[in-house]
């Protein structure tokens, strides 16, 4: 049996340089930070007092009444804000004849951590009759495709994947995989993310995973530099609309770029850090070229998970290399979270956005802040900035505590 | 502000609606397009800014804009 071949027909995005794709792409390209320090509370008495956050985000904005933006949490808003953005983007109108073949699939790592904590102090402040009847459907994470559902007519599969920081990868995985076994027509699929809060904040501080280089916010996430000292939490969204080759072309769509193979493996190691000798990221960056019917030669071009931790870049460089070999050194490899922070649940659909985007536009874009190299960290990220170079396979790491890797690989549409 | 006021603004905020179209008569449900989960909400946040307990057999009866401010008006100085 031949394998269905499927394909990306819309992109949208969220992020902390920028309110849409295009805005987003444009800043990437132009080697601009979205970190700056902390709008949405009193930072002061913490450690990091810097984050990426969507700057200036009015769902109103996007299409969301006012009435129902007060009863979303952020990271909901973000959801159908980049939907409805998304579904343009596709060129594609859901009606009552296609409306159940149109699955929602999105990646949340937390989901509303902001509701808990607003109605967790109303509980404690001014007791049980107090909590109103929004705090559950406002924090349980599934209301993100919910709530997608609900403004855009999508009645297919609705569902939330939960992987920590690979959320968004494993949620595509599996819209991929639920197309290809003809159980859905199209997907909404990638993830989204919204825990600048005090509660998200104090608790990666607490693990000793954020920096702390408040001073001088763009300069703060710097992966695979020797002197990066943690991640910067980022938030927003990164979507796709994918679907069957066939359908695409019966529609005519706009074709992006395809999606041929998906990997993902667990480290049975530890709570937070990612094996030492890297082999549970190998593991899952192997699956999924094999997947693909392919050898690691094929590769050339990683979107690396790159958080600007001492821990993920020195395993994820050691993995690279373990399934690389000696070309490991010459693949253009690019960690974007040095530029829109680490968006959690989030980071694998915006940085699939980017990869996406790397393939369609002959474009891979530059690692900033790669200064003074690692000597663990030797491989080639992209330090001096973006460069023309079309790529046919980029692969899309994702890494997530509890020991979760998942990796995609894209390749470059050629045409039919 | 007067009492009607207040509850004007509160049902404004919670429902979405206009000033103009909270009118005495209308209805939170068939007119101002309130769920039961508005109403709740709309409930609570009148009891927050009155400082007021209202019992659930008392709030089923609140049915329009009318029934809500004369009901703060009794029960309140």
């Amino acid at each position: 049996m031949t394998k269905k071949r499927v394909v990306i027909t819309g992109l949208s995005a969220l992020s902390p340089i920028g309110g849409n794709l295009a805005e987003t792409w444009d800043n990437l390209l132009a080697g601009k930070s979205g970190i700056a320090p902390i709008s949405a509370f009193d930072a002061s008495a913490f450690a990091a007092r810097i984050a990426g956050e969507v700057k200036d985000f009015n769902p109103e904005a996007y299409d969301i009444p006012m009435k129902q933006a007060r009863r979303m949490d952020r990271f909901v808003q973000f959801a159908v804000a980049t939907s409805m953005m998304l579904l343009k983007d596709a060129d594609f109108i859901i009606d009552d004849k296609n409306a159940e073949d149109v699955s929602v699939l999105l990646g949340v790592g937390l989901g509303g951590l902001k509701t808990i904590e607003d109605f967790h102090t109303r509980l404690v402040e001014a007791g049980p009759n107090k909590i109103s009847p929004f705090m559950i459907p406002m924090l349980i994470s599934n209301m993100g495709p919910g709530q997608v559902s609900i403004f855009t007519g999508a009645r297919g599969q609705n569902a939330v994947i939960t992987s920590a920081c690979a959320s968004a990868m494993h949620a595509i995985g599996y819209a991929y995989s639920e197309i290809l076994l003809g159980r859905t027509e199209f997907a909404i699929t990638g993830g989204v993310e919204a825990v600048v809060t005090p509660m998200g904040i104090s608790g990666f501080t607490a693990l000793k995973a954020l920096s702390t280089a408040n001073d001088t916010p763009e300069k703060a996430s710097r992966p695979f530099d020797l002197n990066r000292n943690g991640f910067v939490m980022g938030e927003g969204a990164g979507i796709l609309f994918i679907e069957s080759l066939e359908s695409a072309q019966k529609r005519g769509a706009k074709i992006y770029a395809e999606i041929v193979g998906f990997g993902a493996t667990g480290d049975a190691y530890h709570m937070t850090a990612p094996r030492d000798d890297g082999e549970g990221m190998a593991g899952a960056m192997r699956k999924a070229v094999q997947d693909a019917g392919l050898t690691p030669d094929a590769v050339d071009h990683i979107n690396a998970h790159g958080t600007s931790t001492s821990l993920n870049d020195a395993a994820e460089t050691k993995a690279i290399k373990k399934v690389f070999g000696k070309r490991a050194y010459d693949i253009p490899i690019c960690a974007n979270k040095s530029q829109v922070g680490h968006l959690l649940g989030a980071a694998g659909g915006i940085e699939s956005v980017f990869a996406i985007l790397s393939l369609y536009k002959g474009i891979i874009p530059g690692t900033i802040n790669y200064e003074t190299p690692d000597p663990e960290c030797d491989l080639n990220y992209m330090g001096s900035g973006p460069q023309k170079i079309q790529a046919e396979y980029a692969l899309c790491n994702s890494f997530g505590f509890g020991g979760t890797n998942a990796c995609i690989l894209y390749k470059h549409y050629q045409g039919s | 502000m007067s009492v009607e006021a207040k509850v004007q603004k509160i049902i404004m905020d919670q429902l979405g609606v206009s000033a103009d179209e909270v009118k005495p008569e209308a209805s939170f449900v068939e007119d101002l397009g309130a769920d039961s989960l508005d109403l709740t909400e709309l409930i609570m946040a009148m009891e927050e800014e009155f400082s007021l307990e209202i019992d659930d057999e008392e709030a089923q009866k609140l049915l329009k804009v009318k029934d809500a401010v004369s009901y703060v008006e009794k029960h309140t100085e």
